[in-house]
């Protein structure tokens, strides 16, 4: 197959062709640029949902449980699961997909697992142009599974519609939640494991720094009481208010329970994005970072690739080292002559 | 850039009802120090669930592990669903308790090679690397 062929296959959902593309991106193997071209204006039509939360949280149980609810109701769904790439070896396990199996032989349903490739965040460099891929093929919704850890808030924040914060009891007296900037990511707040004790104690630190944040209404009664009807009424009420306020829903990922109800909020939470024409902007705000990063990737390589650069900036660094010029000074120069 | 471009993947399965799964680990995680991408699918999985996953998953090895003694019926049943499915250049290798002339049979099957206890990691790495066909 070329690639105009595995092009035009993989918008049709053909598996192999849309799994085929997905490598050309994440590889860059040769020609990935033209693919991209060619599939990008067929993207912007999934809802991407972004879950992320502390390993072992029960990321991959709710997905493969989210999964399973939106295909009941008769929507596709691509995943992405991203797991840590070792710095050391550049091996990875990618063992997020055990708990997705059954999804397996259903058509509607497309896992890909990513290792991060030494990127830094909590998904890989490409996971953008991997969910490019899935949006293209005609996937309605794309649910990535960040990593968990580093900066994984941050950047999910720039690349889902909606993003699912999971929270679990137990992780120590530590408040998790309130790690800066990460509340003002959350769409949707999910406490895991309501089997387990303490629950009622993160539900309501998590509502206490929402209220910090002037984010939670809290007219919704009693933690405990969240459910179906109060997801569907927070966000009519958000609607109405012409602002989200994050639901903070119970699931217990394992049984399924609760689940329903996170799928419903994540759709209330697109509505809402719609109606407040906000949706407009989020997509801005990942159009934008998307962008610059590959400007920046573009200008690095310019710099990587190019001998006489190269040779500079190692002149530039001995100076640096020997400390006769400071490395803004260096830094300085050293882009004079890329963009001269 | 220099070293970006690809890495190889492996899919580590455990096909049937087989519950050992230590050697299946041991191998996934010898295959992830050797700077491979290895997805492991878990216990009990049908030839159509691993050659489903390979395919998504769009893998260069499958490489599947059995203790139980079903290994004749079930490693060739893959290789057969892969190409059916057209993933026939995916290279196929296995391991596990397999009777020394149960061997050339699976070979013919085109499973690439047989991987039994006491081989070392290392032979297993070295055989993917010079085999996979991209
Ligand atoms: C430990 C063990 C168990 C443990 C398993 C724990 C676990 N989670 O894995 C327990 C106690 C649960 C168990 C149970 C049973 N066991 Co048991 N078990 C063993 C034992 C002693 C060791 C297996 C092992 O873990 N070895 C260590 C690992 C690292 O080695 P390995 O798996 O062989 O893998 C190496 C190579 O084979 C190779 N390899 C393996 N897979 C792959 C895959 C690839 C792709 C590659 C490249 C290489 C590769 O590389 C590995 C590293 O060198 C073997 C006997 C033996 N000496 O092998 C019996 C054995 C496998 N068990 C056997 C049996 C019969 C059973 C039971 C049915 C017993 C019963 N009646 O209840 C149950 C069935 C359980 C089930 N659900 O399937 C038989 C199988 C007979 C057969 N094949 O005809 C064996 C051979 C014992 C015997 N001689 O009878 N067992
Ligand atoms: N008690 C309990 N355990 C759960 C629940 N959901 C998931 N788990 C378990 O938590 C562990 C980690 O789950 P996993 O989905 O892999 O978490 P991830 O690392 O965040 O993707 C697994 O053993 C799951 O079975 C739950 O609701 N209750
Ligand atoms: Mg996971």
């Amino acid at each position: 197959m070329d690639w105009q062929e595995i092009v035009s296959r993989a918008l049709s959902r053909e598996v192999r062709a849309v799994s085929r593309l997905i490598s050309i991106v994440e590889d860059r193997r040769a020609g990935f640029e033209d693919v991209y071209a060619a599939i990008y204006p067929r993207t912007g039509r999934a809802h991407v949902i972004g879950i992320t939360g502390p390993p072992g949280s029960g990321k991959s149980t709710l997905v493969d449980k989210i999964a399973a609810e939106y295909r009941s109701r008769g929507k596709t769904v691509g995943i992405v699961a991203v797991d840590p790439t070792s710095p050391f070896t550049g091996g990875a396990l990618l063992g997020d997909r055990l708990r997705m199996q059954r999804h397996s032989l259903d058509n509607g349903v497309f896992i890909r697992s990513m290792g991060t490739r030494g990127h830094l965040g909590g998904l890989s460099r490409a996971t953008s142009g991997v969910v490019d891929v899935l949006d293209a093929a005609g996937y309605d919704y794309v649910v990535i599974e960040t990593v968990g850890v580093g900066q994984s808030e941050v950047e999910i924040a720039s690349l889902a519609d909606t993003v699912a914060l999971v929270q679990v009891p137990g992780l120590g007296d530590d408040i998790q939640v309130i790690k800066a900037g990460v509340m003002e990511i959350g769409d949707v707040f999910v406490v895991n494991k309501k089997d387990r004790p303490g629950v009622e104690r993160v539900v309501a630190e998590i509502r206490m720094s929402l209220d910090l944040a002037g984010k939670y209404s809290g007219h919704h009664g009693p933690a405990t009481a969240m459910a179906a009807a109060t997801a569907t009424a927070t966000a009519t009420a958000a609607i109405a208010a012409n602002a989200w306020h994050p639901p903070i829903l119970q699931t217990m990922a394992e049984s399924g329970e609760g689940v329903a109800e996170v799928c419903e909020a994540c759709d209330a939470h697109m509505r809402c994005l719609v109606t407040d024409n906000a949706l407009v902007e989020r997509r801005f705000r990942r159009a934008r970072s998307e962008t610059m990063k590959i400007a920046s990737d573009l200008i690095w390589r310019g710099l990587a690739d190019d001998a006489r650069t190269l040779g500079a900036a190692e002149g530039l660094a001995w100076k640096v080292a020997r400390r006769e010029i400071d490395p803004y000074a260096a830094g300085r120069d050293l882009r004079e002559l890329v963009v001269s | 850039m220099m070293d970006e471009g690809r890495k190889i993947r492996v899919l580590v399965a455990k096909p049937g009802l087989d519950g050992h799964d230590r050697g299946a680990k041991v191998v996934a995680r010898a295959l992830r120090d050797a700077g491979m991408e290895v997805i492991y699918t878990g216990l009990r999985q049908t030839p159509e669930q691993i050659v489903a996953a390979a395919i998504q998953e769009d893998v260069d090895v499958v490489a599947m592990s059995i203790l139980s003694g079903a290994h004749n019926y079930l490693f060739p049943r893959v290789t057969q669903l892969l190409r059916e499915r057209g993933a026939d250049d995916v290279l196929v290798v296995g391991g596990g308790i397999i009777p020394d002339e149960d061997i050339p049979g699976l070979q013919e099957c085109g499973i690439a090679a047989v991987f039994t206890p006491g081989t070392s990691t290392g032979d297993t790495v070295k055989f993917i690397r010079e085999n996979i066909k991209r």
